[in-house]
C-alpha cells in the first residue's frame, strides 16, 4: 500500500482477538489475511473461560501502518468482541512443540542433560528415537532446536504462539 | 407451527419490503410458494446476477436494503457478481439463496456449492442455516446489518429441508449484537479540531462521496456547504449530491473527472474527505495530497481512515450527525477569494461539431438531461458511456446511479429497473455502451412483463470504447478483442420485445429522438451511432 513505503520498520508483532465461537469465524479471520496481504507467522485458536467465545492469538511481520489495518480489519468483522495489539515488553509468550529426533540408546543422557538445562521433557522413547515436549518462548524454541539438531530431527510439530499480558491486565482492559 | 419457508416470508413482511427481485430453482421453491400467498411482489428477471443490481437500484432509491433471491449452486454463484458489486460501493442487499439439504451438503450433489464460502470476501456478513428456529433472528440480525454501520450485502444461504421444517415464529423485535455496534456519533473532540481547521482554512474543499447517500445526508452536505461557503467536489459515487449547477459545486475529481475538480482538489489547503473512500480512480496521487494539504477524514468505517491516504483529523462516525454537528459549531465563513479562483478555471468543452454520419455522445447527454424532467434518475453503465454521462448528463433534483467501485458492466438496465419500482413518480433512463447492454439485453423481457416505462439510451460504436481507448493510448493502438463483431440490430431487437426505439446517426435526429423519448408513456430505446475514436474526456 502506498502510505506504507514510508516506515518499513518490520517487526513482529503480537495479536490477541477474541471473537464468536461459532461455525465460519475462523475461515472469516484466515480469509482475511490473504485478501488484504498480510504475512503471518503464526495462528493459535482456542475456546476462552466463556464457551461461547474464541481467542486467537496472531504473530504477524509488518510495519506500523500494516499493524494498524489488521487491528481495523479484524475489529471490522462481525463476529470480533475485541482486538489487542500486545507490546513486546508487555506480554508472556508460550508456543508449545513437540521434536521426534534420532538418538542411540548411547546419546540419551547427552539428550536428557540438554532437555533438563533447557526445561524439555522427553515424553516417548523407542530404541531408535526420542520424542521431547517443549514448551518456551519462540526464541527458546529456535536455541533449543540448535541444540538437538545435530541428532538428526525427524519431525517436529508446534502450536504457533499464544499470549497473555504481564501483570494484573487483561485483554478486556 | 409454521413452516420455516412461511417464516422466510414473514419475516421480510416484518421488514416492510414490498418487492423484492430473483429466479427460482429447486431448491428456494418452498419459499417461492410461500411467497406467492404474500402481497410481496416477486420481479423474475432473466439473469441472477441482474436480480441483484435490481436490488441494488431499488435499495439506492428507498435508502433501505432490498431482497433478491436465487437457487443453490448456478442461481447462487450467478448472484456472486452483484454481490460483489452491492459490496464495492456498499449497498445494503439481502441475498437469499436455497441450498441443498442438510444431509447432503459436501456430498457434492446436484446444484450444490458452497455459496457462503466463494461469497466471503464481499459480504458484509452471510449464514448458513442450520437450525430452523433461529430463521428469524437471523433475518432480523440481517437486515440489520445489511443496513447499519456502513452497508453491505448480507448473505442468507437457506437448505430446502430447512425452509420445510415447522416452527414457531416470533419475530424479534429488538436487536443487540454484542459484537457489532458501529459508531454513529463524532467524538466531540474532532468535530472541534476539525471546526478549527475550517476557520483556520483559507482553501477548504470538500470531496463528498457515495457514503453521504448512505447517510441520508445530501442536504446536511449541502447545508455545512453553504453555511460555511466551502466549494465541494464529488466522487463518482457522490455525484448527484448537489444539481450540477450548484453554485459551490465543481464536479467530479479523479483520472476520469473534470478539470475544474482537479485543480479544486490540487489547489486546495484543506480536504475534507465525506464518505468517500479515496479509491484509486478518484485520489489518483494520494500521498501528494497528504503531504501538501491537511486531510480531514469523514468515516462511518474506522477502516476506511488512514487506509489510502493519511490523515491529520480522522473522524468517525455516522456524516448525517456528523455534518449537522459541523454545521452547527461554524459560523459563516467567507471563502470569496478562493470561489472565484475556482470559478475562472474553464472547462474543456466538447466540442459542438460532429462526425457526419454520427452523434456527439457528449452533446447529446447535455440536451437529453435538460429536456429530462427535474427528479430523474440516470444510471450509467461502466465504460466511456459512463464517463460521458457522469461529465455531461445535467443532475437537477435527480439521481445520478452506477456501478463505481466494481465497475460492473450490465449494471444499468437491472439498476434501473429496481430504481423505477423503487419509485414510479421518477423518470428513469439507462445509459449503456453496445459492449454492456449484450450483458443485460435480457433484461427488457423484465421490463416489458412488468410494464416499465425505462428509457435506454445505447452509446453504439461496435467496439469496447474504454479499452480500445486504453489500447490505443497504452498498448501502441494494438486494438485486441474490443470489436463487437456480430452484434444485432438494437432497435430491431427492442421491437422485437415491443418496445418502441429509434436510431440516431446525426444531431438532427437525435434532437428528435430527445423528444420521443420524453413524450413517450412506456419504455423506450435510442441507438446512438458514435464515432469509433471517440475520447471518454
Amino acid at each position: 500500500m502506498s502510505v506504507s513505503k514510508k516506515e518499513k520498520l518490520y517487526m513482529k508483532h503480537t495479536i490477541s482477538v477474541l471473537v464468536e465461537n461459532h461455525a465460519g469465524v475462523l475461515s472469516r479471520v484466515s480469509g482475511l489475511f490473504s485478501r488484504r496481504g498480510f504475512n503471518i507467522d503464526s495462528l493459535a485458536v482456542g475456546v476462552t473461560d466463556d464457551p461461547a467465545v474464541s481467542r486467537i492469538t496472531i504473530v504477524a511481520d509488518g510495519d506500523e501502518y500494516m499493524v494498524e489495518q489488521l487491528e481495523k480489519q479484524l475489529n471490522k468483522l462481525i463476529d470480533t468482541l475485541k482486538v489487542k495489539a500486545l507490546a513486546e515488553n508487555e506480554l508472556l509468550s508460550r508456543e508449545l512443540q513437540l521434536i521426534k529426533i534420532s538418538c542411540t540408546p548411547a546419546q540419551r543422557s547427552e539428550v536428557l542433560t540438554i532437555c533438563e538445562i533447557m526445561g524439555a521433557k522427553i515424553i516417548d522413547i523407542s530404541t531408535a528415537t526420542l520424542t521431547i515436549e517443549i514448551s518456551d518462548t519462540t526464541a527458546h524454541l529456535a536455541r533449543f532446536e540448535e541444540l538437538i539438531k545435530p541428532y538428526g530431527i525427524k519431525e517436529i510439530v508446534r502450536t504457533g504462539v499464544i499470549a497473555i499480558q504481564k501483570g494484573s491486565d487483561t485483554i478486556k482492559k | 407451527m409454521i413452516k420455516a419457508a412461511e417464516a422466510m416470508v414473514k419475516c421480510l413482511e416484518k421488514e416492510g419490503i414490498k418487492v423484492v427481485f430473483g429466479y427460482p430453482g429447486a431448491a428456494i421453491c418452498p419459499f417461492y410458494d410461500m411467497l406467492s400467498k404474500s402481497d410481496i411482489k416477486h420481479v423474475l428477471v432473466r439473469h441472477e446476477a441482474n436480480a441483484g443490481h435490481a436490488a441494488s437500484g431499488y435499495s439506492r432509491i428507498t435508502n433501505k436494503p432490498a431482497v433478491c433471491i436465487a437457487t443453490s449452486g448456478p442461481g447462487a454463484t450467478n448472484l456472486l457478481t452483484a454481490i460483489a458489486t452491492a459490496y464495492a460501493d456498499s449497498i445494503p442487499l439481502i441475498a437469499i439463496t436455497g441450498q441443498v439439504s442438510t444431509d447432503q451438503i459436501g456430498c457434492d450433489v446436484f446444484q450444490e456449492v458452497d455459496i457462503t464460502g466463494s461469497a466471503e470476501p464481499f459480504v458484509k456478513y452471510s449464514y448458513l442455516v442450520k437450525n430452523a428456529k433461529e430463521l428469524p433472528k437471523i433475518f432480523k440480525e440481517a437486515f440489520y446489518i445489511a443496513g447499519s454501520g456502513r452497508p453491505g450485502p448480507v448473505l442468507i444461504d437457506v437448505p430446502v429441508d430447512i425452509q420445510n421444517t415447522l416452527i414457531d415464529f416470533d419475530y424479534p423485535e429488538t436487536i443487540d449484537m454484542r459484537t457489532y455496534k458501529p459508531t454513529l456519533k463524532g467524538n466531540s473532540l474532532q468535530i472541534k479540531r476539525v471546526c478549527e481547521a475550517l476557520k483556520a482554512s483559507q482553501r477548504p474543499l470538500i470531496c463528498a462521496g457515495g457514503g453521504v447517500f448512505a447517510s441520508n445526508a445530501s442536504a446536511e452536505l449541502k447545508a455545512l456547504a453553504e453555511k460555511a461557503s466551502i466549494p465541494a467536489v464529488s466522487t463518482m459515487m457522490g455525484l448527484s449530491l448537489f444539481p450540477t449547477d450548484h453554485p459551490l459545486y465543481f464536479g467530479m475529481l479523479g483520472m476520469h473527472g473534470v478539470k475544474t475538480a482537479n485543480s479544486a482538489v490540487s489547489k486546495c489547503d484543506t480536504l475534507i474527505l465525506v464518505g468517500a473512500r479515496v479509491g484509486d480512480r478518484a485520489v489518483t496521487s494520494p500521498n501528494f495530497l497528504a503531504e501538501t494539504k491537511k486531510i480531514i477524514h469523514i468515516d462511518i468505517d474506522p477502516a476506511e481512515i488512514g487506509k489510502n491516504i493519511k490523515t491529520d483529523i480522522p473522524l468517525v462516525g455516522d456524516c448525517k450527525n456528523i455534518l449537522s454537528q459541523l454545521s452547527e459549531c461554524l459560523d459563516s465563513l467567507n471563502h470569496d477569494e478562493w470561489l472565484a479562483e475556482l470559478r475562472e478555471i474553464r472547462n474543456n468543452e466538447p466540442k459542438e461539431d460532429e462526425t457526419q454520419g454520427f452523434v456527439n455522445p457528449k452533446m447529446f447527454l447535455r440536451k437529453l438531461s435538460e429536456a429530462m424532467p427535474d427528479n430523474t434518475v440516470c444510471v450509467a453503465d461502466v465504460g466511456q458511456n459512463q464517463i460521458w454521462t457522469c461529465n455531461n448528463f445535467k443532475i437537477k433534483k435527480g439521481r445520478f446511479l452506477t456501478s463505481g467501485g466494481m465497475g460492473t458492466m450490465g449494471y444499468s438496465i437491472p439498476c434501473a429497473i429496481g430504481a423505477k419500482l423503487a419509485d414510479m413518480s421518477s423518470e428513469v433512463i439507462a445509459i449503456c455502451g453496445d459492449g454492456s447492454f449484450q450483458m443485460q439485453m435480457m433484461e427488457l423481457a423484465t421490463i416489458v412483463q412488468e410494464n416499465l416505462p425505462v428509457k435506454i439510451i445505447i452509446m453504439r460504436n461496435n467496439r469496447l470504447g474504454m479499452v480500445r481507448e486504453l489500447q490505443t493510448n497504452k498498448y501502441e493502438g494494438n486494438q485486441v478483442a474490443v470489436h463487437l463483431k456480430g452484434s444485432p440490430d438494437f432497435v430491431a431487437l427492442a421491437k422485437a420485445y415491443g418496445i418502441p426505439a429509434e436510431r440516431v446517426s446525426s444531431k438532427e435526429e437525435a434532437d428528435e429522438a430527445v423528444r420521443h423519448v420524453i413524450s413517450a408513456d412506456g419504455p423506450y430505446l435510442i441507438e446512438c451511432n458514435v464515432y469509433k475514436y471517440e475520447t471518454s474526456l
